[in-house]
Protein backbone atom coordinates (compact mmCIF):
# COMPACT_ATOMS: atom_id res chain seq x y z
CA UNK A 1 0.00 0.00 0.00
CA UNK A 2 1.75 3.39 -1.12
CA UNK A 3 2.29 6.31 1.15
CA UNK A 4 0.18 8.33 -1.23
CA UNK A 5 -2.84 6.04 -0.58
CA UNK A 6 -2.16 6.48 3.03
CA UNK A 7 -1.80 9.65 3.44
CA UNK A 8 -4.86 10.26 1.82
CA UNK A 9 -6.90 8.86 4.32
CA UNK A 10 -5.01 10.23 6.93
CA UNK A 11 -6.98 13.59 5.88
CA UNK A 12 -9.57 13.30 3.52
CA UNK A 13 -12.77 11.21 4.07
CA UNK A 14 -11.43 8.06 2.14
CA UNK A 15 -12.35 5.29 3.85
CA UNK A 16 -8.94 4.06 5.77
CA UNK A 17 -7.18 0.48 4.67
CA UNK A 18 -7.78 -1.12 7.92
CA UNK A 19 -9.96 -0.12 10.94
CA UNK A 20 -7.08 0.21 13.03
CA UNK A 21 -5.20 2.71 10.77
CA UNK A 22 -8.27 4.83 11.67
CA UNK A 23 -5.94 5.55 15.17
CA UNK A 24 -3.09 7.19 13.22
CA UNK A 25 -6.08 9.58 11.17
CA UNK A 26 -7.36 10.49 14.62
CA UNK A 27 -3.82 10.90 16.23
CA UNK A 28 -3.11 13.28 13.55
CA UNK A 29 -6.63 15.16 13.62
CA UNK A 30 -6.33 15.42 17.46
CA UNK A 31 -2.88 16.22 17.29
CA UNK A 32 -2.87 19.30 14.89
CA UNK A 33 -5.84 20.84 16.33
CA UNK A 34 -4.25 20.27 19.84
CA UNK A 35 -1.25 22.33 18.73
CA UNK A 36 -3.40 25.33 17.13
CA UNK A 37 -5.54 24.92 21.11
CA UNK A 38 -2.47 25.51 22.34
CA UNK A 39 -0.94 28.11 19.67
CA UNK A 40 -4.42 30.50 19.60
CA UNK A 41 -5.71 30.49 23.11
CA UNK A 42 -7.64 33.43 23.08
CA UNK A 43 -8.53 33.18 19.72
CA UNK A 44 -10.23 29.59 21.06
CA UNK A 45 -11.56 31.43 24.02
CA UNK A 46 -13.55 33.74 22.21
CA UNK A 47 -15.19 31.63 20.10
CA UNK A 48 -15.81 28.63 22.27
CA UNK A 49 -13.74 25.72 22.50
CA UNK A 50 -16.82 23.49 20.32
CA UNK A 51 -16.78 26.50 17.32
CA UNK A 52 -12.65 26.26 17.90
CA UNK A 53 -12.16 22.78 17.26
CA UNK A 54 -14.59 22.57 14.64
CA UNK A 55 -12.80 25.63 12.80
CA UNK A 56 -9.65 23.72 13.56
CA UNK A 57 -10.52 20.33 11.99
CA UNK A 58 -11.95 22.05 8.40
CA UNK A 59 -8.39 24.13 8.94
CA UNK A 60 -5.64 21.20 9.13
CA UNK A 61 -7.66 19.94 6.41
CA UNK A 62 -6.95 21.85 4.07
CA UNK A 63 -3.45 23.39 5.12
CA UNK A 64 -1.56 20.57 7.21
CA UNK A 65 1.90 21.11 7.95
CA UNK A 66 4.72 21.85 5.39
CA UNK A 67 7.37 21.08 8.20
CA UNK A 68 7.78 19.39 11.86
CA UNK A 69 7.85 22.32 13.60
CA UNK A 70 4.23 22.58 15.02
CA UNK A 71 5.48 25.15 17.61
CA UNK A 72 4.85 28.07 14.53
CA UNK A 73 1.80 25.42 12.87
CA UNK A 74 -0.64 28.07 11.76
CA UNK A 75 0.97 30.81 9.71
CA UNK A 76 -1.87 30.20 7.46
CA UNK A 77 -4.92 30.65 10.27
CA UNK A 78 -5.53 34.17 10.21
CA UNK A 79 -5.87 34.37 6.30
CA UNK A 80 -8.53 31.35 6.68
CA UNK A 81 -10.12 32.38 9.14
CA UNK A 82 -10.75 35.79 7.26
CA UNK A 83 -12.67 33.85 4.65
CA UNK A 84 -14.01 31.04 6.62
CA UNK A 85 -17.98 32.19 6.51
CA UNK A 86 -19.19 30.68 10.10
CA UNK A 87 -16.45 33.42 11.21
CA UNK A 88 -17.58 36.16 9.56
CA UNK A 89 -19.56 37.57 12.40
CA UNK A 90 -16.51 38.19 14.38
CA UNK A 91 -14.25 40.13 11.39
CA UNK A 92 -11.66 41.18 14.16
CA UNK A 93 -10.96 37.49 14.82
CA UNK A 94 -8.48 37.04 11.54
CA UNK A 95 -6.81 40.04 13.27
CA UNK A 96 -6.75 38.15 16.69
CA UNK A 97 -5.35 34.94 15.40
CA UNK A 98 -2.64 37.01 13.58
CA UNK A 99 -1.33 38.69 16.95
CA UNK A 100 -1.56 35.14 18.49
CA UNK A 101 0.97 34.53 15.79
CA UNK A 102 3.21 37.29 16.18
CA UNK A 103 3.63 36.36 19.61
CA UNK A 104 4.55 32.77 19.04
CA UNK A 105 6.76 33.82 16.08
CA UNK A 106 8.14 36.46 18.57
CA UNK A 107 8.74 34.00 21.66
CA UNK A 108 11.27 31.76 19.20
CA UNK A 109 12.77 34.56 16.90
CA UNK A 110 16.91 35.09 17.19
CA UNK A 111 18.11 36.63 20.26
CA UNK A 112 19.80 39.86 19.67
CA UNK A 113 21.52 42.71 21.89
CA UNK A 114 19.83 46.42 21.87
CA UNK A 115 21.92 49.51 21.60
CA UNK A 116 23.12 50.88 24.24
CA UNK A 117 21.04 54.05 25.86
CA UNK A 118 23.94 56.50 24.58
CA UNK A 119 23.32 55.02 20.81
CA UNK A 120 19.83 55.66 21.72
CA UNK A 121 19.75 59.20 22.82
CA UNK A 122 22.69 60.38 19.66
CA UNK A 123 19.15 59.23 17.08
CA UNK A 124 19.20 61.54 14.44
CA UNK A 125 16.29 61.89 11.06
CA UNK A 126 18.93 60.29 9.13
CA UNK A 127 19.60 57.45 11.06
CA UNK A 128 18.57 53.63 9.62
CA UNK A 129 17.63 51.27 12.43
CA UNK A 130 17.41 47.59 12.59
CA UNK A 131 14.34 46.38 14.57
CA UNK A 132 14.88 43.28 16.80
CA UNK A 133 14.23 40.06 14.80
CA UNK A 134 11.78 39.19 18.03
CA UNK A 135 9.41 42.84 17.04
CA UNK A 136 6.40 42.34 15.40
CA UNK A 137 3.74 45.19 14.13
CA UNK A 138 -0.04 44.03 13.24
CA UNK A 139 -1.45 46.56 11.86
CA UNK A 140 -5.86 46.17 12.35
CA UNK A 141 -8.77 47.69 11.82
CA UNK A 142 -10.04 46.50 15.56
CA UNK A 143 -8.92 46.56 18.41
CA UNK A 144 -7.84 43.86 18.84
CA UNK A 145 -4.55 44.57 21.56
CA UNK A 146 -8.16 45.26 23.74
CA UNK A 147 -9.60 42.16 22.67
CA UNK A 148 -6.31 40.00 23.69
CA UNK A 149 -5.99 41.43 27.11
CA UNK A 150 -9.65 40.57 28.20
CA UNK A 151 -9.76 37.91 26.13
CA UNK A 152 -13.11 39.16 24.93
CA UNK A 153 -14.63 38.61 27.89
CA UNK A 154 -14.67 42.51 29.50
CA UNK A 155 -15.95 45.87 27.82
CA UNK A 156 -13.30 46.90 26.04
CA UNK A 157 -10.69 50.04 26.70
CA UNK A 158 -10.99 52.32 24.66
CA UNK A 159 -7.49 52.99 21.83
CA UNK A 160 -6.70 55.49 20.01
CA UNK A 161 -4.90 53.56 17.43
CA UNK A 162 -6.02 49.62 16.45
CA UNK A 163 -2.17 48.59 15.91
CA UNK A 164 0.43 46.61 17.93
CA UNK A 165 3.61 45.56 18.29
CA UNK A 166 5.43 42.84 19.98
CA UNK A 167 8.15 43.11 21.94
CA UNK A 168 10.29 40.87 23.85
CA UNK A 169 12.47 42.73 26.01
CA UNK A 170 13.17 38.79 27.72
CA UNK A 171 12.08 35.74 26.91
CA UNK A 172 8.38 36.77 27.23
CA UNK A 173 6.49 37.98 23.78
CA UNK A 174 4.26 41.14 24.96
CA UNK A 175 2.07 43.11 22.64
CA UNK A 176 1.57 46.76 23.12
CA UNK A 177 -0.59 49.03 21.76
CA UNK A 178 0.84 51.72 19.44
CA UNK A 179 0.03 55.28 19.58
CA UNK A 180 -2.18 56.73 16.35
CA UNK A 181 0.13 56.70 13.55
CA UNK A 182 2.82 54.51 14.82
CA UNK A 183 1.92 51.61 13.07
CA UNK A 184 2.24 53.13 9.73
CA UNK A 185 5.85 55.06 11.30
CA UNK A 186 7.26 51.53 12.43
CA UNK A 187 5.90 49.92 8.88
CA UNK A 188 8.16 52.13 7.54
CA UNK A 189 10.55 51.64 10.08
CA UNK A 190 10.77 48.08 8.76
CA UNK A 191 10.66 48.51 5.56
CA UNK A 192 14.09 49.98 5.46
CA UNK A 193 13.52 53.52 5.90
CA UNK A 194 15.54 56.63 7.66
CA UNK A 195 13.67 57.87 10.74
CA UNK A 196 13.12 61.11 9.04
CA UNK A 197 11.40 59.46 5.93
CA UNK A 198 9.47 56.92 8.33
CA UNK A 199 8.06 60.28 10.51
CA UNK A 200 7.07 61.77 7.10
CA UNK A 201 5.13 59.00 7.08
CA UNK A 202 3.40 59.44 9.93
CA UNK A 203 0.87 61.97 10.85
CA UNK A 204 2.35 65.05 12.76
CA UNK A 205 1.11 64.50 16.16
CA UNK A 206 2.55 61.33 16.20
CA UNK A 207 3.80 60.68 19.69
CA UNK A 208 7.42 59.42 18.71
CA UNK A 209 8.38 59.89 22.10
CA UNK A 210 6.16 57.22 23.43
CA UNK A 211 6.93 54.94 20.98
CA UNK A 212 10.80 55.05 21.21
CA UNK A 213 10.24 54.77 24.56
CA UNK A 214 8.27 51.45 24.33
CA UNK A 215 11.21 50.90 21.88
CA UNK A 216 13.91 50.92 24.29
CA UNK A 217 12.10 49.16 26.72
CA UNK A 218 11.02 46.53 25.08
CA UNK A 219 14.65 45.71 23.09
CA UNK A 220 13.55 46.74 19.88
CA UNK A 221 16.04 48.48 18.12
CA UNK A 222 19.76 46.09 17.80
CA UNK A 223 21.54 48.78 15.57
CA UNK A 224 21.79 52.24 14.41
CA UNK A 225 23.37 52.64 10.89
CA UNK B 1 27.62 8.10 25.56
CA UNK B 2 24.92 8.54 27.81
CA UNK B 3 25.63 7.59 30.65
CA UNK B 4 23.77 3.66 32.15
CA UNK B 5 21.38 5.94 34.33
CA UNK B 6 18.12 7.58 34.50
CA UNK B 7 17.65 10.28 32.12
CA UNK B 8 14.04 11.78 31.94
CA UNK B 9 12.12 13.70 28.57
CA UNK B 10 12.89 17.47 29.42
CA UNK B 11 9.48 19.89 29.81
CA UNK B 12 10.24 23.20 30.26
CA UNK B 13 7.40 23.55 33.43
CA UNK B 14 9.84 21.53 35.23
CA UNK B 15 12.99 23.86 34.84
CA UNK B 16 13.59 25.41 37.99
CA UNK B 17 12.88 21.87 39.78
CA UNK B 18 15.02 20.03 37.61
CA UNK B 19 18.15 22.89 38.34
CA UNK B 20 17.08 22.45 42.05
CA UNK B 21 17.03 18.94 42.52
CA UNK B 22 17.96 16.72 39.83
CA UNK B 23 17.40 13.33 42.06
CA UNK B 24 17.90 10.20 40.12
CA UNK B 25 18.15 11.87 36.99
CA UNK B 26 21.17 12.05 35.08
CA UNK B 27 20.62 13.11 31.74
CA UNK B 28 17.87 14.68 29.41
CA UNK B 29 15.81 13.87 26.10
CA UNK B 30 15.02 16.47 24.34
CA UNK B 31 12.77 16.43 21.18
CA UNK B 32 14.72 17.83 17.87
CA UNK B 33 11.66 20.34 16.59
CA UNK B 34 11.01 21.72 19.94
CA UNK B 35 14.39 23.22 19.60
CA UNK B 36 14.43 24.34 15.77
CA UNK B 37 13.63 27.92 16.75
CA UNK B 38 15.70 30.69 16.02
CA UNK B 39 16.50 32.19 19.91
CA UNK B 40 14.43 32.66 23.44
CA UNK B 41 13.74 30.93 26.18
CA UNK B 42 13.55 27.28 24.64
CA UNK B 43 17.33 27.79 23.35
CA UNK B 44 18.47 29.61 26.14
CA UNK B 45 17.54 27.08 28.56
CA UNK B 46 18.59 24.33 26.18
CA UNK B 47 21.89 25.82 26.79
CA UNK B 48 21.97 26.21 30.29
CA UNK B 49 21.02 22.28 30.67
CA UNK B 50 23.90 21.25 27.84
CA UNK B 51 26.51 22.56 29.99
CA UNK B 52 25.46 20.69 32.79
CA UNK B 53 23.44 17.36 31.66
CA UNK B 54 24.45 15.09 29.16
CA UNK B 55 21.46 15.69 26.40
CA UNK B 56 20.24 13.00 24.29
CA UNK B 57 18.68 14.58 21.01
CA UNK B 58 15.19 12.47 19.82
CA UNK B 59 13.78 13.15 16.34
CA UNK B 60 10.12 13.10 15.44
CA UNK B 61 9.62 14.34 12.41
CA UNK B 62 12.58 13.56 10.22
CA UNK B 63 10.47 10.86 8.44
CA UNK B 64 13.12 7.97 7.91
CA UNK B 65 10.46 5.61 6.46
CA UNK B 66 9.28 7.87 4.48
CA UNK B 67 8.77 7.14 0.11
CA UNK B 68 9.59 10.89 0.09
CA UNK B 69 13.07 11.58 -0.27
CA UNK B 70 14.26 13.13 3.41
CA UNK B 71 13.62 16.64 3.64
CA UNK B 72 16.95 18.26 2.99
CA UNK B 73 15.79 21.64 5.29
CA UNK B 74 14.95 19.39 8.25
CA UNK B 75 17.89 17.18 7.74
CA UNK B 76 20.12 20.52 7.87
CA UNK B 77 18.04 21.73 11.00
CA UNK B 78 18.81 18.65 12.87
CA UNK B 79 22.18 18.68 11.45
CA UNK B 80 22.55 22.54 12.86
CA UNK B 81 20.86 21.49 16.17
CA UNK B 82 23.98 18.83 16.92
CA UNK B 83 26.54 20.56 15.69
CA UNK B 84 25.29 23.35 18.29
CA UNK B 85 24.65 21.18 21.32
CA UNK B 86 27.00 18.30 20.70
CA UNK B 87 24.59 15.82 21.97
CA UNK B 88 25.65 12.79 23.72
CA UNK B 89 22.98 10.80 21.42
CA UNK B 90 20.45 11.17 18.21
CA UNK B 91 18.45 8.95 17.39
CA UNK B 92 14.75 9.15 15.41
CA UNK B 93 11.74 6.14 14.42
CA UNK B 94 11.55 3.70 12.10
CA UNK B 95 8.27 5.21 10.91
CA UNK B 96 7.22 7.98 8.23
CA UNK B 97 5.38 11.10 9.28
CA UNK B 98 5.78 13.03 6.28
CA UNK B 99 4.92 12.62 2.03
CA UNK B 100 5.29 15.02 -0.52
CA UNK B 101 5.90 18.03 1.64
CA UNK B 102 2.70 17.36 3.99
CA UNK B 103 3.82 16.55 7.94
CA UNK B 104 1.44 14.46 9.25
CA UNK B 105 2.54 14.76 12.99
CA UNK B 106 2.41 11.01 13.71
CA UNK B 107 4.97 8.14 13.74
CA UNK B 108 2.83 5.82 10.79
CA UNK B 109 3.48 1.97 10.31
CA UNK B 110 5.55 0.69 7.67
CA UNK B 111 5.27 -3.30 6.39
CA UNK B 112 8.56 -4.86 6.76
CA UNK B 113 9.31 -5.86 3.28
CA UNK B 114 13.13 -5.75 1.13
CA UNK B 115 11.69 -2.79 -0.43
CA UNK B 116 10.92 -0.82 2.91
CA UNK B 117 14.35 -2.15 4.19
CA UNK B 118 16.22 -0.60 1.40
CA UNK B 119 14.33 2.71 1.41
CA UNK B 120 14.99 2.65 5.54
CA UNK B 121 18.46 1.80 5.51
CA UNK B 122 19.52 4.57 2.84
CA UNK B 123 17.55 6.66 4.72
CA UNK B 124 19.47 5.92 7.90
CA UNK B 125 22.96 5.94 6.40
CA UNK B 126 22.05 9.71 4.46
CA UNK B 127 21.46 10.94 7.74
CA UNK B 128 24.33 9.79 9.60
CA UNK B 129 26.29 11.02 6.55
CA UNK B 130 25.25 14.49 6.83
CA UNK B 131 24.83 14.57 10.76
CA UNK B 132 28.33 13.10 10.53
CA UNK B 133 27.53 11.15 13.95
CA UNK B 134 26.02 7.37 14.32
CA UNK B 135 22.58 7.77 15.16
CA UNK B 136 20.08 5.02 16.99
CA UNK B 137 16.67 3.64 16.00
CA UNK B 138 13.45 3.39 17.46
CA UNK B 139 11.19 0.10 17.22
CA UNK B 140 8.16 1.57 16.71
CA UNK B 141 4.59 1.25 18.65
CA UNK B 142 2.36 -1.03 16.32
CA UNK B 143 -1.71 -0.99 16.20
CA UNK B 144 -1.90 -2.82 13.05
CA UNK B 145 0.14 -5.31 10.93
CA UNK B 146 0.58 -5.31 7.04
CA UNK B 147 -0.31 -8.67 5.48
CA UNK B 148 2.68 -8.04 3.26
CA UNK B 149 5.75 -7.74 5.74
CA UNK B 150 7.57 -10.96 5.39
CA UNK B 151 10.69 -9.64 7.84
CA UNK B 152 9.98 -10.31 11.74
CA UNK B 153 10.67 -6.72 12.95
CA UNK B 154 13.54 -7.54 15.30
CA UNK B 155 15.19 -9.22 12.12
CA UNK B 156 14.50 -6.03 10.23
CA UNK B 157 15.84 -3.59 12.49
CA UNK B 158 19.16 -6.01 13.13
CA UNK B 159 19.69 -5.86 8.94
CA UNK B 160 18.82 -2.18 9.29
CA UNK B 161 21.70 -1.98 11.62
CA UNK B 162 23.95 -4.42 9.55
CA UNK B 163 24.03 -2.12 6.59
CA UNK B 164 24.57 1.40 7.95
CA UNK B 165 25.97 0.49 11.35
CA UNK B 166 23.52 2.46 13.13
CA UNK B 167 22.59 1.47 16.89
CA UNK B 168 19.17 0.67 18.16
CA UNK B 169 17.00 2.86 20.83
CA UNK B 170 14.71 -0.01 22.34
CA UNK B 171 11.11 1.08 23.59
CA UNK B 172 10.15 -1.18 26.19
CA UNK B 173 6.56 0.24 25.85
CA UNK B 174 6.71 0.07 22.54
CA UNK B 175 6.89 -3.95 22.54
CA UNK B 176 4.33 -4.32 25.22
CA UNK B 177 1.86 -1.98 23.13
CA UNK B 178 2.59 -4.24 20.11
CA UNK B 179 2.23 -7.56 21.61
CA UNK B 180 -1.10 -6.82 22.91
CA UNK B 181 -2.31 -4.72 19.64
CA UNK B 182 -0.76 -7.01 17.13
CA UNK B 183 -0.92 -10.71 19.02
CA UNK B 184 2.79 -11.49 19.92
CA UNK B 185 4.66 -12.26 23.08
CA UNK B 186 6.76 -9.67 24.37
CA UNK B 187 9.32 -11.49 26.47
CA UNK B 188 9.72 -13.61 23.24
CA UNK B 189 10.00 -10.39 21.25
CA UNK B 190 12.74 -9.46 23.72
CA UNK B 191 14.58 -12.39 24.13
CA UNK B 192 15.07 -12.71 20.27
CA UNK B 193 16.16 -8.67 20.36
CA UNK B 194 19.82 -7.50 19.74
CA UNK B 195 20.48 -6.34 23.04
CA UNK B 196 23.86 -5.76 22.19
CA UNK B 197 23.22 -2.97 19.63
CA UNK B 198 21.32 -1.48 22.27
CA UNK B 199 22.53 1.97 23.95
CA UNK B 200 18.99 3.85 24.90
CA UNK B 201 16.11 2.53 26.69
CA UNK B 202 12.72 4.00 26.74
CA UNK B 203 10.23 3.42 29.07
CA UNK B 204 6.70 5.39 29.11
CA UNK B 205 3.09 5.05 29.53
CA UNK B 206 0.20 3.37 27.51
CA UNK B 207 -3.65 3.69 27.80
CA UNK B 208 -5.73 0.46 27.83
CA UNK B 209 -8.79 0.21 25.61
CA UNK B 210 -10.87 -2.22 23.77
CA UNK B 211 -11.19 -1.80 19.91
CA UNK B 212 -14.75 -2.10 18.18
CA UNK B 213 -14.08 -5.71 17.64
CA UNK B 214 -13.34 -5.99 21.45
CA UNK B 215 -10.08 -7.08 21.11
CA UNK B 216 -7.72 -5.06 23.09
CA UNK B 217 -6.07 -2.25 22.29
CA UNK B 218 -3.10 -0.26 23.40
CA UNK B 219 -2.85 3.59 23.21
CA UNK B 220 0.97 4.24 23.17
CA UNK B 221 0.03 7.74 24.74
CA UNK B 222 3.12 8.83 27.14
CA UNK B 223 0.81 10.15 29.43
CA UNK B 224 0.51 7.92 32.21
CA UNK B 225 3.08 6.20 34.63
CA UNK B 226 5.17 2.78 33.20
CA UNK B 227 3.15 -0.38 33.41
CA UNK B 228 3.76 -2.63 35.45
CA UNK B 229 4.29 -5.52 32.31
CA UNK B 230 6.63 -3.16 31.25
CA UNK B 231 8.41 -2.47 34.44
CA UNK B 232 8.99 -6.97 34.44
CA UNK B 233 10.06 -6.50 30.50
CA UNK B 234 12.57 -4.12 32.00
CA UNK B 235 13.73 -6.35 34.49
CA UNK B 236 14.16 -8.40 31.79
CA UNK B 237 15.78 -6.56 29.14
CA UNK B 238 18.32 -5.45 32.28
CA UNK B 239 20.05 -9.32 32.49
CA UNK B 240 21.78 -8.35 30.00
CA UNK B 241 23.34 -5.50 31.49
CA UNK B 242 22.98 -1.72 32.15
CA UNK B 243 21.58 0.93 29.23
CA UNK B 244 21.03 4.42 30.14
CA UNK B 245 16.85 4.75 30.36
CA UNK B 246 14.40 7.16 29.67
CA UNK B 247 10.98 7.97 31.35
CA UNK B 248 9.31 9.05 28.58
CA UNK B 249 5.91 10.90 29.45
CA UNK B 250 4.84 13.81 26.74
CA UNK B 251 1.01 14.34 27.49
CA UNK B 252 -0.77 15.05 30.83
CA UNK B 253 2.63 15.96 32.48
CA UNK B 254 3.22 15.29 35.63
CA UNK B 255 5.05 17.27 38.53
CA UNK B 256 8.65 16.95 39.14
CA UNK B 257 8.00 14.22 41.70
CA UNK B 258 5.72 12.07 40.40
CA UNK B 259 8.36 11.83 37.73
CA UNK B 260 11.63 11.57 39.20
CA UNK B 261 9.45 8.53 40.80
CA UNK B 262 9.39 6.78 37.98
CA UNK B 263 13.31 7.26 37.48
CA UNK B 264 13.97 6.38 40.71
CA UNK B 265 12.04 3.00 40.03
CA UNK B 266 14.73 2.92 37.16
CA UNK B 267 17.49 3.48 39.13
CA UNK B 268 16.31 0.74 41.52
CA UNK B 269 15.82 -1.89 39.10
CA UNK B 270 18.97 -1.09 37.67
CA UNK B 271 21.05 -1.13 40.81
CA UNK B 272 19.43 -4.99 41.46
CA UNK B 273 20.38 -6.12 38.35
Amino acid sequence: MTHARLAAALLEADAVPQPRFAIHRNNVTHSLIKALEEGFPVTRRLVGSDFFTAMARVFVRQHPPRNPLLMLYGIDFPAFLRTFAPAQSLPYLSDLAALEQALRESYHAADATPIPPDAFAALTETHRVTLAPALRLIRSDWPIWSIWTTGGEAPLPPTESTDVVVLRPGFDAIPHPLPAGGGRFLGALLDGQSLGRALSAAPENLDLTAILTLLLHGNGLVSVI
Amino acid sequence: MLPPRPGVGFKPQHFQALLDDPGPVEWLEIHAENYMGDGGRPQAQLRHLAERFPISVHGVGLSIGGESPLDHDHLTRLKQLCDRLQPASFSEHLAWSSHEGIWFNDLLPLPYTDETLTRVAGHVSQTQDRLGRRMLLENPSSYMAFPESDWPEVEFLREICRRTGCGLLLDVNNVQVSGVNIGYDPAAYLASYPIDLVEEIHLGGHRAEVDAAGQPLLIDDHGAPVADPVWQLYAQVLRHGRRPTLIEWDNDVPDWPTLTGEATRAARLMAAS
